[in-house]
């Protein structure tokens, strides 16, 4: 029960400080636009190529906007010595990352909802296979990047230049789910074949990387 | 110095020694199994040859990753800096061996294939892991935590965990490489695979000793290290 209020109450704070500020969702919308622009003045495509090239478009203009929420996560509390203050707090750690994990899953969904439509009307996209497909892969893509990103904040908070430093751990270990959300929406959008795999696949990423994270999140939080 | 530590050491030195000389004297006899006594492959010509460096260097660059794998388990478990020293030293030379792969597949697969590169399953897995390892190493490098060899240790084990779902997120692709020569239904030339596995033992000989060097001198550095911290803090108390 304990946990809960203590994830409830940190992801409360989080949402909160971004409703007032909207530092990261701005800038994530922002920068997935002239993301969206520039490669459609850099390819130019008609919309049966749009089909192929479009799930990796959209999940690499994701992937590179979410960076941009990840590094923020822990930085905030690096002011006033938040972290210093939970750290030596009886507060269990896993309770903290679950409610970080979960808000940038929310700030990362809300970027997907508000730039989805985008994306279609500026490739042309109507998917040839079943669109309600596209759902579940949103949520577990979504998943996979915020866990492990949540997780790599958390470790480049102790490293020189942070920022940098988070997508050189990120993006190595996220290739297969890249490869997994980039083949199953190009499955879906080109209807040739089933999705069935990379969404089993995406779903094994998910499971082992969040009982990792969950593992292994302690020793990260009390490393100085 | 006790005579007991002294005589550990004269006993290292000398098995150290010994070491880089069966090293010189496989790698030279392995050179020359390699570009002379072995057979010619009947459709590929010499170019083949580099398979003795290539699949050598590929075999050795995956068990130091293994090594890293289990010097970092030991660590976040018994939290002992020797294991630390060992997944650090298995990671760099290991990185090394793993560009040693990728530099000689592209040279053999121009001529073979026509092309430099292709998307399949064992190139990019071994693309991949090149990746995580520098990542590793990177992290390593940057770190300002006095704490980095757990921070390293559990990035290790999250890039052992990654590797799996790599494999099968890339077995979807059709493969291109050559099916594995060695075990099933292999059709290696027995003295095609006699001149693999002396070019394995003298690289995997040349790994020992890379490893052994860097973790000596990761031994005295942190030594170093120590003592000049114990010297600042001394001069600040006078």
């Amino acid at each position: 029960m304990r946990f809960f209020a203590i994830t409830r109450a940190t992801l409360a704070k989080d949402v909160r400080l971004e409703w007032r500020s909207k530092d990261a969702i701005n800038a994530m919308l922002f920068f997935s636009l002239l993301v969206v622009v520039i490669f459609s003045f850099a390819f130019d495509p008609t919309a049966e190529e749009s089909r192929r090239i479009a799930g990796g478009l959209v999940w690499v203009a994701f992937l590179f906007a979410a960076i941009v929420a990840l590094n923020q996560t822990w930085a905030r509390e690096l002011r006033n010595q938040v972290l210093d203050a939970y750290r030596v707090s009886p507060a269990p750690a896993n309770p903290l990352f679950l409610a970080k994990a979960f808000g940038n899953f929310i700030f990362v969904s809300v970027l997907e909802a508000l730039m989805t439509p985008l994306f279609i009307v500026f490739y042309k996209l109507r998917a040839l296979g079943s669109a309600w497909e596209l759902l579940p892969i949103a949520v577990l893509g979504t998943w996979a990047l915020v866990v492990n990103g949540t997780f790599f904040a958390a470790m480049s908070l102790r490293t020189r230049s942070r920022e940098i430093m988070l997508p050189l751990l990120l993006f190595p270990l996220s290739i297969p789910a890249l490869l997994g959300m980039v083949n199953a929406t190009t499955a879906i959008l080109t209807g040739e074949e089933s999705a069935r795999f990379w969404i089993a696949l995406l779903v094994a990423y998910d499971v082992v990387f969040t009982v990792a994270c969950l593992l292994l999140f302690e020793v990260v939080l009390e490393a100085e | 110095m006790s005579w007991r530590r002294k005589d550990v050491a004269r006993r290292m030195k000398r098995g150290f020694t010994i070491l880089a000389i069966v090293t010189a004297v496989l790698l030279s006899f392995g050179l020359y199994e390699a570009l002379i006594a072995a057979p010619t492959e009947r459709t590929m010509g010499d170019v083949q040859r580099i398979f003795y460096y290539h699949v050598p260097s590929a075999w050795t660059a995956f068990l130091l990753f293994l090594i890293n794998f289990v010097g970092s388990i030991v660590y976040l478990i018994r939290r002992d800096e020797k294991s630390d020293i060992l997944a650090l030293v298995s990671a760099e030379v290991g990185v090394v061996f793993c560009t040693v792969v990728l530099v000689t597949g592209p040279i053999w697969a121009r001529p073979v294939w026509g092309i430099w590169w292709t998307w399949d399953l064992r190139l990019t897995l071994t693309l991949v892991l090149w990746l995580i390892y520098v990542s590793y190493l990177t992290l390593r490098r940057f770190s300002t935590s006095s704490q980095t060899p757990m921070l390293a240790a559990v990035l290790a084990v999250f890039g052992a965990l990654d590797i799996p779902l790599v494999y099968f997120s890339i077995w979807f692709f059709r493969t291109q490489h050559p099916s594995p020569v060695i075990g099933n239904g292999g059709s290696l030339d027995p003295r095609m695979a006699h001149v693999l596995l002396i070019n394995w033992a003298a690289f995997l000989c040349l790994a020992w000793l890379m490893c052994w060097t860097r973790y000596r001198l990761e031994v005295l550095k942190r030594e170093v290290e120590e003592e000049q911290a114990l010297e600042s803090i001394l001069e600040g108390t006078r």
